[in-house]
């Protein structure tokens, strides 16, 4: 089935998909790399290796603690050169270890392929998560926690995310055009592991091959293919749900909540790696992009690769970049190091030159209401930063702040060049600081 | 390749901010200019009719409000940020909201209220609750209401500098007020602007042409002068309809006064109207009601200006009504399930 | 001469309303906490812990605040207080606020140019601030903004200061600051140490020039009840704090006697 669908509000930015046509690279084993213990949301891995240990690829390094977590698994075989902290792309230190690798790539044993047609949801719940996968799409959310819904909340309809409406970035594409095989066995055994009946596969129609491919590999079991209208965010879990569903997710819910569940198209293929290869997560496909770059594309990295070996595999810069960008232009974070490592979250690196720079000015909001025509929530971001500026987060809570995606389609049709987003993530996290203070409280 | 050959970025050049790291290709000043173009029409129109002394009633308008704005925010201490063109602009509208006789003292004493106490008392561009081009017309209207409601023919001794020599003649709307039952001006006449009036009210193709201008660009909702005149017709069509000797025909209204001025540029101002789509229209139909009572009932000829103002009142409680729900909130809140 | 008497009449029947609803509805002011009210300074700092100044003197006069816990009242008008309370007066010392920090433009290295909002706790949403020490003062004003005597300046080169003549101690300062920078201390203390990173001396060295680099000239100057070192990060001891004489042997000039940092330094 191929539908066209849309969703209220959204931007149309440029679409730059300037690597969407190079093929996926496996690079080259790299002397060391920095394997952070935190790739996820959630508490961090445990190191299980000592300084001087020797490792082979695939081994345990860090084993999850506590349900909201999972485990790290070494890139590449070598030695343990140091148990350290690195920078990650927030700015804030993670613990880490630095891997010194032998050039072997040597594999540690794998775990035994299970046959997923007759296995139970548990012990493939338990394969997940033994394997450190978590949701590639940029959350890094923990896969075997989102496939793990309370019992009263029934899944039927399993939607996997081959939108990538961020602009730039084209790995999921290259992922679908090459692999498509192997999301298509990862979707029918997160189905399986949820009991959903359906399985429908989301794709913007600016990717005419990959929805052609997907069609294909699906037809013989069911899958359908959902083409919708290119417009930013799309991507987003709600107004994904909404195009391909009719359903909405409810504020403050979950997808859950509706009988829905998203995963990504990456976390699909991994999801049959580890499964039917006994494979665990330690590499994904990242776009290497920008007008700064010698040759943008996209490649298979291992965890731990720093930015600036991946700007080096990608030809170097033949311009100096003005900012660098850790996924996409929308939503990425921008960094300020090239010592950042790569990890298992890390959609896209992207550079931009200075005469690409957009910069935030204090001006103030004049109330031209592009905020919020182009929201996909409904909200008012005009008034609600503000408020915010004004320090009141009670009256913004009550505007529904809470609701935002930070999408970023306000700040980038605000003519005022106002900095919306980071108005609206500070007023989240003071909102949020107030509820666990107040149920703190309460609990006394 | 070698080490040597590849450069690596300069970090300690680099820019951080938050997301988004796009933007679109706009600005506060695309904005003000391209509504600034969209007026050139009338201004052009009003200068044909009235002679060239309303293009020296215009240029003292911007000039005097710019000045007050340069001033004002150098006395706040804050950074001059005229160049975004909000000042020109209002001294724009406010000059083609004035008959063509009015003395420059006058024009500048209008400009001073509207930035100053239109704008800038109340924070500058962005926090002023009401539209500052109509509280300085409003505010000369109440304080030279001679001067304020003296028009003069238009067509006649244009190439003269309007003065002694023009021949007063009271609006459209003004004369509908006296002789009743008969329309003094034709629909054509209305409609080109051979009528008395404000330099830039009275040619409604200039204007609407600007308007659609704008419309285009997604510069202004097309909302507001859809719904603003569609009322302003409804309720005039029916009071006609009831009594055809004393009200004039819809059309009538439409296409004299100030409401295509108002209707496309002044109920339009974006800071002092709703932020939705759905207030913005809420707002249209308000003006339109007011407007028409005003014009219909009230002792003032014409309502556009007063009408705009009491709606510019009402916007923060209309964006309360209508912020809506985000996304995904249920139409009624659940019922409670008792345990 | 009916307005007279029909005004008269209003202004009578009136005054009697209000009276007798006063009498039954109104509620009797607790002579304590009037006076209480009184004395309190009025600032509404939320220094002691409440709301505001009333909020205090309220509690006062219920005995679930102790005098003393304003930064503003001198010790003359505490000791009526406790007189007023029939409570013994407790020594106070009074504090000041200081901005453990020496990292401005100057000294300390800035990896990125931030753009965006201009305060601390929005910048550190983004990549952390771009700060190179990451346990450094950001410069944007968070703290300047909360403090409501206006005592802390933030300098042209990206630097909080407190000028500690204008500090009460009240803390709000300390909660603002997301990366915990400033403390409260005797306002008697003659010296402190203007680095908050626990980091090696070396990686330090490398973002900042007026940082602590755990040399232990301090210590071994003052000695060890007076200064001590936790980890590579000096700490004075403020209930036996070495002299002022003691700055002198720090080579960086991160610790020192005054807020600003002289510029020949470091």
């Amino acid at each position: 089935m191929i539908k066209q669908l849309h969703f209220y509000g959204g931007i149309h930015p440029v679409e730059d998909k300037v690597a969407q046509s190079v093929p996926i690279v496996e690079p080259p084993i790299l002397e060391t790399y920095m394997v952070p213990l935190q790739q996820h949301i959630g508490a961090p891995a445990k190191a299980v290796v000592a300084k001087g240990d020797q490792v082979k690829r695939g081994q345990l390094l860090g084993e999850a603690q506590g349900f909201v977590s999972a485990p790290v698994h070494a890139p590449t075989s070598g030695v343990i050169r140091e148990v350290t902290t690195c920078l990650g792309p927030s700015g804030a230190q993670v613990p880490a270890l630095l891997l010194a690798s032998d050039g072997e790539d040597a594999p540690a044993d794998p775990m035994p392929a299970i046959d997923w047609h007759q296995a139970s949801p548990g012990d493939l719940r338990q394969r997940i998560s033994a394997a450190g996968i978590v949701g590639k799409g940029g959350a890094a959310f923990p896969t075997v926690v989102k496939l793990s819904p309370p019992p009263n909340k029934k899944i039927d309809t399993l939607i996997l995310n081959g939108v990538e409406c961020e602009p730039c970035l084209t790995a999921d594409h290259r992922l679908m055009l090459e692999r498509a095989a192997d999301i298509v066995t990862g979707a029918q055994i997160t189905a399986r592991i949820l009991g959903a009946k359906k399985i429908i596969i989301g794709i913007e129609n600016n990717k005419p091959d990959a929805i052609e491919v997907m069609r294909q590999a699906g037809a013989d079991y069911g899958i359908e293919v959902c083409s919708l209208r290119v417009r930013y965010p799309q991507g987003a879990e709600k107004q994904l749900i909404y195009a391909v569903t009719g359903r909405k997710v409810p504020s403050g819910g979950l997808p859950a909540d509706i009988g829905c569940l998203v995963q990504n198209v990456g976390t699909a293929a991994a999801i049959a790696d580890a499964v039917c290869l006994g494979k665990p997560l330690y590499e994904r496909v990242t776009t290497v992009t920008g007008t700064p770059l010698v040759s943008p594309g996209n490649w298979r990295f291992r965890v731990g690769t720093t930015y600036s070996e991946a700007i080096k595999l990608a030809g170097g810069v033949k311009e100096d970049p003005i900012k660098i960008i850790s996924g996409g232009p929308m939503m990425g974070m921008a960094v300020y190091s090239l010592d950042i490592p790569i990890i298992k979250s890390t959609s896209g690196i992207l550079l931009l030159s200075k005469d690409e720079l957009t910069q935030f000015a204090v001006r103030p909001c004049i109330r031209c209401g592009r905020c919020n025509d182009s929201c996909p929530m409904g909200m008012m971001p005009g008034i609600l930063s503000v408020q915010i500026e004004n320090q009141r987060y009670e009256l913004a809570e009550k505007w529904h702040v809470m609701d935002c995606i930070e999408c970023g389609c306000c700040a980038y049709t605000c003519p005022a060049s106002r900095p919306l987003v980071q108005h609206l993530r500070r007023a989240k996290a003071e909102v949020q600081a107030a509820r666990r203070a107040a149920k703190a409280k309460a609990e006394k | 390749m070698s080490e040597n050959t590849i450069r690596l970025p300069d970090t300690s050049k680099l820019v951080i901010s938050s997301s988004p790291h796009l933007h679109e290709d706009d600005s506060v000043r695309r904005i003000m200019f391209m509504v600034i173009l969209a007026l050139l029409p009338a201004c052009i129109a009003g200068a044909w009719f009235f002679g060239p002394r309303a293009l020296w009633v215009l240029l003292v308008c911007v000039a005097s409000c710019v000045a007050c704005e340069i001033l004002c925010t150098r006395l706040m201490g804050r950074e001059v940020h005229v160049s975004d063109g909000s000042a020109a602009l209002t001294g724009l509208l406010l000059g083609m909201n004035l008959p063509v006789t009015t003395p420059t003292w006058i024009c500048v004493i209008g400009s001073a209220i509207a930035i100053v106490l239109g704008k800038m008392i109340y924070g500058g561009l962005g926090y002023n609750p009401f539209n500052p081009a109509l509280v300085g017309r409003v505010a000369l209207l109440l304080a030279f209401p001679t001067v304020m409601t003296t028009w003069i023919a238009p067509m006649t001794r244009r190439l003269e500098w309007a003065g002694v020599n023009s021949v007063t003649q009271a609006t459209p709307l003004g004369v509908s007020e006296l002789t009743a039952g008969t329309l003094p001006f034709s629909y054509w006449d209305l409609f080109w602007g051979r009528t008395g009036g404000c330099i830039g009210e009275t040619c409604v193709p200039a204007l609407l042409l600007g308007g659609i201008f704008l419309i285009a660009l997604n510069i202004i909702r097309w909302h507001v002068p859809v719904f603003y005149l569609a009322t302003v017709a409804i309720i005039t069509g029916v009071t006609h309809w009831l009594a055809p000797a004393q009200c004039a025909p819809p059309l009538y209204h439409l296409l004299s006064g100030g409401l295509m001025l108002g209707a496309f540029f002044m109920a339009t101002d974006m800071v002092t109207t709703p932020l939705s789509r759905k207030g913005a229209v809420v707002f249209a139909v308000g003006c339109g009601v007011l407007t028409s009572v005003i014009r219909i009932w009230g002792s003032y000829p014409e309502g556009v200006s007063f009408s705009i103002l009491i709606m510019n009142s009402l916007t923060p409680l209309i964006d309360r009504w209508t912020a809506g729900k985000p996304f995904g909130t249920p139409r009624r809140a659940p019922r409670e399930v008792k345990p | 001469m009916t307005t007279v008497i029909l005004l008269t009449v209003t202004g009578l029947v009136s005054g009697l309303a209000i009276g007798i609803v006063v009498k039954f509805y109104g509620t009797t002011p607790n002579p304590l906490e009037e006076k209480l009210l009184e004395l309190v300074p009025g600032a509404n700092c939320g220094g002691c812990g409440f709301a505001g100044c009333e909020g205090y003197a309220k509690a006062m006069a219920e005995g679930s605040a102790k005098p003393g816990a304003c930064p503003l009242m001198n010790d003359a008008v505490v000791q009526e207080i406790c007189a007023l309370l029939g409570v013994e007066s407790e020594a106070r010392k009074p504090m000041v606020a200081i901005v453990c920090c020496s990292g401005d433009d100057d000294h300390a290295q800035r990896m990125a140019f931030y753009n965006g909002v201009n305060d601390c706790q929005n910048a550190m949403l983004v990549a952390g601030g771009g700060k190179g020490c990451v346990y450094g003062c950001l410069g944007l004003g968070s703290c300047a903004r909360a403090c409501p005597y206006g005592a802390i300046e933030i300098r042209p080169n990206h630097i909080a200061v407190v000028h500690p003549e204008l500090c009460v101690g009240c803390g709000k300062c300390v909660l603002a600051c997301p990366r915990r920078l400033i403390k409260l201390t005797p306002k008697s203390a003659p010296v402190h140490v203007f680095c908050s990173s626990p980091e090696r001396g070396a990686l330090k060295r490398k973002f900042c020039s007026a940082a602590c680099i755990g040399c232990r000239k301090c210590v071994k100057e003052a000695g060890e009840d007076q200064v001590s070192m936790n980890g590579a990060l000096a700490a004075i001891n403020y209930d036996n704090p070495p002299d002022a004489g003691v700055a002198a042997a720090c080579p960086t000039g991160a610790l020192r006697t005054t807020a600003v940092m002289e510029s020949t330094r470091g």
